[in-house]
């Protein structure tokens, strides 16, 4: 969908400003919001781009610079941490070659923390996208990093 | 038409993380192909409980509990249980202490002491049927409620139940509710707290994926007793199934007349409307969710004035968490005094606790509060994994504290806990065993805490780095005595002068492990040794070459290769290049492993060494 047709999407009211930066980032194939984005989502609402600047970096999940095809969001909470987070964390670092918060080369993935995603029950566990994997170990990221670059 | 076994597939966010819906799919595969879809009802629910054991599914009338099943049970399922009405044993939940094969559900330990209310229908009904929900008595309290009862009467009812807010403060319900009624205000709206408490709790995510119409139907009530027209939902965008749900939710709803104009034609109107976050923990802090709400970045305002005085876009707002809304209608349908028996005296009804960590069964349980630690642990939990010892539970996540094994008696509710310097929070169980390292743990939770921060306020900003920083020095085994009464001190500073919960209570983590293992901070600062074997700078791993059988499993797995050694070789670890990930020790077949003291220790033992000599 173009830029436009979201902007229509939402009446002028500012409070739909959150709704609307994730749907502008979500027709970018990279994830991302350009300068362009910020500012028509300035004009719709009559706001200064100042303003949605400040949203748009407020939010971990907006990114202002290009992501990956993929998004991984690695679990950061206690429960992850305790059940063998960090290793499964520097595993998935080693494997893609790239810290948190950076993307790999192709624009394939990229490695970001969540506060916490809400599966303790089975952690360390990681988002990819929409999909939620739990109970990772060292050997079980590499064979879904594996399944996922498979599938394009 | 009734048929004649109902099966129910768990499709709660961890089973569908170990692949519930392929098994889902697989079933709808066999079942076709062996034409018995006019025979078995397949019905895909929300979380039943035990998430460990994922993906989970029951068989009704039997009660059969399945455990940890894949595409290959699948097959046999239908053919030995479906057809031949056999139970497929190798897949049915033993329970661990018993090893027993058991059959029914009711049977297992883990659902025994359970009493479920909000959790009733979570992995019992299709959350995206409102016909299921209604067959058990959905709507039905809405309906009393504005047919039959005035606003004040209900809020009186809600104030005899002794309900508390189960977002982590402990409030009561009725009470809010009074204060919002209270409020002049031709505008007023009702906001659902969906961002999910402290970290290591998930009982929100839950029910809003398991049973999206309970909390409907608690907003409206709430909604009709503070008169309210609008209500709004926020949930964290990390939740698409349970945004997904919920939306579908709404939209029946409205369908049915539920919600919009004139419900049950009562004259009574109201409306939902879902907002999804952007990733921002502290959102969760009611101030803070509001600004969100109104799409500005989400940080916490001074209180008062009070949501319910000025809320959003200022008009009095009443803002209640998932768990509180859900156990509403319950309150309504069997009356304040049957919810007021359960519990203790000063916290009634039922709490779900989300266990997580290290303990066998982890996942959402629901009991009466005042149950105690020991048989939430031991008897629902069943106990810590690996014959290991039990150390502390963390309560609260990042703003709470721990209760040692001294305590494992307390009773669980709002005064006991706070009284050990734990807090309820939002039922979080961590549990931690005797290879946690308590200041570590301190450490990682203020991580946590100065990560989130929002940074308006300086006490929060800067007063937790701080702090963060010397339990840095601590892990490395660089600290100081005086740095406890420094950490202290500061402690109390944030506690008291930071603008919102977040700041007032990240430093409890520290405070709370300091009181009860001052012995492990000591550790580390006095003999740079810590005693769980965690604190990279204050261990290394050292092959023990008696044992050492020389197979190269451990060189092979290190991901640094930090391992030198031939095959059939006593291999050696490299401490300035291993990064302490422990790796090799799990992968080593003879245990020839250990952790022994660190380089920091080392160093200081050298020294000694030394000036022992030149002495």
């Amino acid at each position: 969908m173009d830029r436009d047709a979201i902007l229509r999407k939402y009446p002028p009211q500012s409070e739909n400003l959150l709704a609307l930066l994730h749907d502008l980032q979500d027709a970018r194939e990279l994830h991302y919001l350009t300068e362009e984005d910020l500012r028509a989502a300035a004009d719709h609402f009559h706001l200064p781009l100042s303003f949605v600047h400040g949203v748009a970096t407020f939010y971990t999940m907006y990114s202002l610079q290009p992501r990956g095809r993929h998004v991984i969001r690695f679990c950061q909470s206690p429960a992850c941490h305790l059940m063998g987070g960090v290793s499964v964390g520097k595993t998935l670092q080693k494997l893609l070659g790239v810290d948190f918060g950076e993307t790999t080369p192709d624009h394939e993935f990229t490695l970001e923390m969540s506060s916490c995603l809400g599966v303790c029950g089975v952690a360390p566990a990681m988002m990819v996208d929409d999909r939620v994997y739990g109970n990772l170990d060292e050997e079980k990221v590499a064979s879904i990093l594996e399944s996922i670059r498979r599938e394009k | 038409m009734k048929k004649r076994l109902d099966v129910l597939i768990c499709g709660g966010g961890a089973c569908l993380s170990s692949h519930s819906q392929d098994v889902k799919n697989k079933f709808i595969e066999v079942l076709k192909a062996k034409g018995l879809t006019d025979e078995i009802n397949l019905v895909e629910t929300g979380c039943m409980g035990p998430c460990e054991m994922g993906p989970v599914m029951v068989v009704y009338p039997d009660g059969s509990f399945y455990v940890q099943l894949t595409e290959n049970d699948v097959e046999p399922i239908v053919e030995e249980h479906f057809l031949k009405g056999r139970p497929y044993q190798k897949k049915l939940w033993a329970a661990p202490e018993a090893r027993k094969i058991v059959e029914e559900k009711r049977q297992v330990p883990f659902f025994e002491k359970q009493q479920k209310v909000v959790l009733a229908l979570c992995g019992k009904i299709d959350p995206e049927s409102v016909d299921e929900y209604i067959a058990n008595r959905g709507y039905e309290a809405l309906g009393k409620v504005v047919t039959e009862m005035t606003p004040e009467a209900v809020i009186e009812e809600m104030l005899k139940s002794g309900q508390r807010g189960r977002g982590g403060a402990g409030f009561p319900t009725g009470l809010k509710w009074k204060f919002g009624k209270a409020s002049e205000g031709k505008q007023k709206y009702i906001v659902c707290n969906a961002d999910e408490g402290d970290p290591g709790a998930f009982m929100d995510r839950a029910v809003l994926e398991g049973d999206p119409h309970s909390v409907i139907e608690g907003m409206a009530i709430a909604a009709y007793s503070i008169g309210a027209d609008k209500g709004f939902v926020y949930c964290r965008a990390e939740y698409p199934l349970a945004i997904k749900r919920l939306e579908a939710a709404l939209k029946q709803a409205r369908a049915m007349g539920l919600l919009g104009k004139n419900i049950f034609e009562s004259g009574f109107s109201f409306d939902i409307e879902v907002r999804m976050g952007a990733g921002a923990f502290v959102c969760g802090e009611e101030t803070a969710l509001m600004a969100s709400i109104e799409g500005k970045r989400g940080q916490p305002r001074p209180k008062p004035p009070f949501p319910a005085q000025k809320g959003l876009w200022g008009h009095p707002t009443v803002i209640n968490n998932v768990e509180t809304l859900a156990a509403i209608r319950h309150i309504i349908l069997n009356g304040a005094d049957w919810y007021a028996s359960i519990g203790t005296e000063k916290s009634k009804g039922t709490k779900v606790f989300a266990l997580s960590g290290k303990v066998v069964n982890t996942g959402l349980v629901e009991v009466p509060m005042g149950i105690t630690l020991r048989e939430l642990l031991y008897d629902i939990g069943g106990g810590i994994p690996n014959g290991k010892k039990f150390k502390a539970v963390q309560t609260g996540g990042p703003s709470g504290g721990c209760i040692p094994a001294a305590h494992m008696d307390t009773p669980l509710d709002y005064e006991s806990l706070t009284k050990l310097g734990a807090i309820m929070g939002s039922g979080g169980v961590i549990v931690l065993d005797e290879d946690t390292c308590m200041v570590n743990v301190a450490k990682f939770f203020l991580e946590f805490s100065v990560e989130e921060s929002c940074g308006q306020c300086a006490p929060c900003r800067i007063g937790l780095k701080q702090m963060h920083d010397l339990l840095e020095k601590i892990c490395e085994g660089k600290g100081k005595m005086e740095d406890l009464d420094l950490l202290e001190s500061l402690a109390h500073t944030i506690k008291a002068t930071s603008l919102c919960g977040l700041g007032q209570t990240a430093p409890n983590p520290v405070l709370s492990t300091m009181k009860y293992f001052r012995d492990e901070y000591e550790a580390h600062i006095k003999e740079q040794r810590c005693p769980a074997g965690v604190c990279k700078d204050l261990i290394s791993y050292v092959v023990d070459e008696s044992k050492c059988i020389g197979c190269t499993a451990c060189a092979r797995t290190c991901p640094v290769s930090a391992i030198s050694g031939a095959p059939k070789q006593k291999h050696r670890i490299d401490p300035s290049i291993c990064t302490r990930c422990g790796s090799c020790i799990v992968k080593c077949p003879v245990k020839a492993i250990y952790i022994g003291p660190g380089a920091v220790k080392r160093e200081v033992e050298s020294k000694k060494l030394h000036l022992e000599k030149t002495l």
